[in-house]
């Protein structure tokens, strides 16, 4: 139980960030227009791949004789980017043709 | 020097904000998906240069995985066919999971010795819900490409076995958090688990409600990005899997609410344990209808209502649709879209098809226009559609579907389905609609039958 209270005392300012992202979160979505639901599924997948930023960090602190976890996290890396760069390539290809028609 | 590589991701952390607001309106939706790709973009610049006490960077094997990953996204991405676009998004999520969980594994391989509670349960969280996230999506993928069929993802008791596989997950979490330790035996078995619940909680569950199921997931490695973030202490992942995560929740309760059920129903899977009761027995003749007649029938209406479902999407109709439209608006004929919600695979995947075929904006319908206008419409042709025009939601209080809104079809004077068989549709329900009498059936697949209605059109040049 002390641990639990010690833990909550010493992250204040990031329990703060969370509740208030999730209220954010819930807020800048909740008046969609079912249109761009796909798209933003889409794009929102795009954005978890955050977790390159994670598997970067990682791995530069990774000593290079631990081959394995070399293997895996140089693979992290490979899956991140993947969701990252395949994730907004595929959200802009979506929203091109609601655009294309626009002009016309 | 320090001070900008605290500034800099908040210039992220405020653009993926500013992105993904934008993204949520159809005017802004492209400068929103730029915003946020640049914010994640100066997240990992900064990743990468950051100050750490490391003895060497390894940037080679960084530079080789963004190269790889980045060829690979991009292809994948530019390849794709529209129709396919729902898979695309549930294996690009499925990845960014196992990268999560590749990210746990990496960390306790470099501190395998060190660690307290805090720290080891949240890793063994966040190993658990990457790979949960990871076969989960898989599953998923496979389920909405049609490779896993309901029939063999049929899983015995399957809330209760989810439930206890959840239970263990959460003793082994409590557990090796407060021993700090785990070892590799344990780890693998760990990861199995976790692996083992990502199938089980997503393999039960009928491949209509995919489109929910992915928007969960989606969420859920969002949250992942998250944990991975307080893992690494990293405010902008923090940051930018909270919203992903609390966005992705709300984007799922939209969809069920399209789709009138319950988030709880869809995950304890009592859209695909079988019905308590018998479906009403369906009884009726099936008449059909040649390209020759029903050409001349749209020819001599005034309102036609098109109806597309994921069979135009497989057909690759949307094209021959959109060129039957200006036929039929040459001759004076009105043509408006009736979008269920849910029809295709994902919530929005018609309009994005047949955006991409140029079908101006106003002409789509949403639910409860649609239901207007089908009441003054002299032909409603179904393009592939199934369960969405499913009178039985309406009349059946035994059928599967009771109660999700659907397109009323029936009100207008003549209902004419595209299909290629009798089979029933994706949920695997019976459809009344077929035997109704105002309705006519023409089998064969949807492009050649469109196209040869519009052949017809042209010649008989009415």
């Amino acid at each position: 139980m002390n641990e639990i209270i010690q833990f909550l005392s010493d992250n204040m300012t990031m329990i703060y960030l969370v509740v208030f992202t999730i209220f954010l979160g819930f807020e800048i979505i909740s008046k969609v227009p079912t249109v761009l639901h796909t798209p933003l599924m889409s794009g929102s997948n795009a954005i978890s791949g955050v977790v390159l930023i994670g598997a970067i960090l990682l791995i530069r602190t990774t000593p290079k004789d631990h081959t394995i976890t070399m293997i895996i996290a140089t693979l992290g890396i490979v899956l991140g980017t993947i969701n990252v760069v395949g994730g907004f390539a595929v959200t802009a290809r979506m929203l091109e043709m609601f655009n294309r028609k626009k002009r016309k | 020097m320090q001070i900008y590589f605290e500034l800099f991701p908040l210039i992220g952390a405020v653009l993926l904000i500013m992105g993904l607001r934008n993204l949520s309106h159809p005017k802004t939706a492209v400068k929103g998906n730029s915003q946020a790709a640049i914010g994640i973009a100066i997240g990992i610049l900064v990743a990468i240069f950051y100050p750490l006490e490391t003895t060497d960077n390894n940037y080679l094997f960084i530079v080789i995985g963004i190269i790889t990953g980045s060829v690979i996204g991009y292809i994948a991405a530019k390849k794709v066919a529209m129709t396919a676009m729902p898979e695309m998004v549930s294996l690009f999520n499925g990845l960014g999971g196992l990268s999560a969980a590749f990210i746990s594994l990496v960390w306790l391989f470099n501190h395998h010795t060190i660690g307290d509670f805090k720290n080891m349960a949240i890793v063994l969280l966040n190993l658990f819900l990457g790979f949960v996230a990871f076969l989960g999506s898989m599953v998923a993928y496979g389920k909405l490409s049609g490779k896993l069929k309901d029939r063999y993802t049929k899983i015995p008791f399957a809330t209760i076995l989810n439930l206890i596989i959840l239970f263990i997950a959460i003793v082994a979490i409590i557990y090796f958090g407060v021993q700090g330790k785990l070892t590799l035996n344990e780890l693998i078995l760990f990861s199995v688990i976790s692996l083992i619940y990502g199938y089980t909680f997503v393999a039960p569950i009928g491949g209509a409600d995919m489109p929910v199921v992915i928007s969960l997931l989606n969420s859920l490695t969002g949250i992942t990005a998250a944990i991975s973030g307080i893992m690494t202490d990293n405010k902008l992942m923090l940051l930018g899997g909270i919203l992903v995560g609390s966005s992705g929740i709300i984007l799922t309760l939209l969809m069920c609410n399209a789709m009138n059920r319950y988030l709880w129903s869809v995950i304890f899977g009592s859209f695909s344990s079988s019905a308590k009761a018998k479906e009403q027995a369906i009884e009726g003749n099936v008449k059909t209808i040649t390209p020759a007649d029903l050409a001349i029938q749209l020819a001599y209406s005034q309102k036609v209502a098109f109806i597309p479902g994921y069979g135009m999407a497989v057909a690759q109709a949307q094209k021959v649709v959109k060129e039957m439209e200006d036929l039929l608006e040459e001759k004076g004929v009105e043509v408006k879209y009736c979008i269920h919600p849910v029809a295709g695979r994902m919530p929005g995947h018609m309009n994005v098809l047949l955006a991409e075929a140029d079908v101006s904006y106003d002409k789509l319908l949403d639910l409860d226009e649609s239901n207007e206008y089908l009441k003054q419409v002299d032909v409603a042709i179904v393009i592939g559609a199934n369960d969405v025009v499913n009178p039985a939601a309406k009349e059946d209080p035994n059928s599967k579907i009771y109660g999700m809104p659907i397109l009323d079809v029936t009100k207008s004077k003549q209902v004419v389905v595209l299909k290629r068989s009798m089979n029933p549709g994706y949920a695997g329900i019976q459809n009344p609609l077929f035997f109704k009498d105002n309705t006519k059936m023409l089998f064969g697949d949807a492009k050649e039958s469109l196209l040869e209605i519009l052949t017809e059109l042209k010649e008989a040049d009415l």
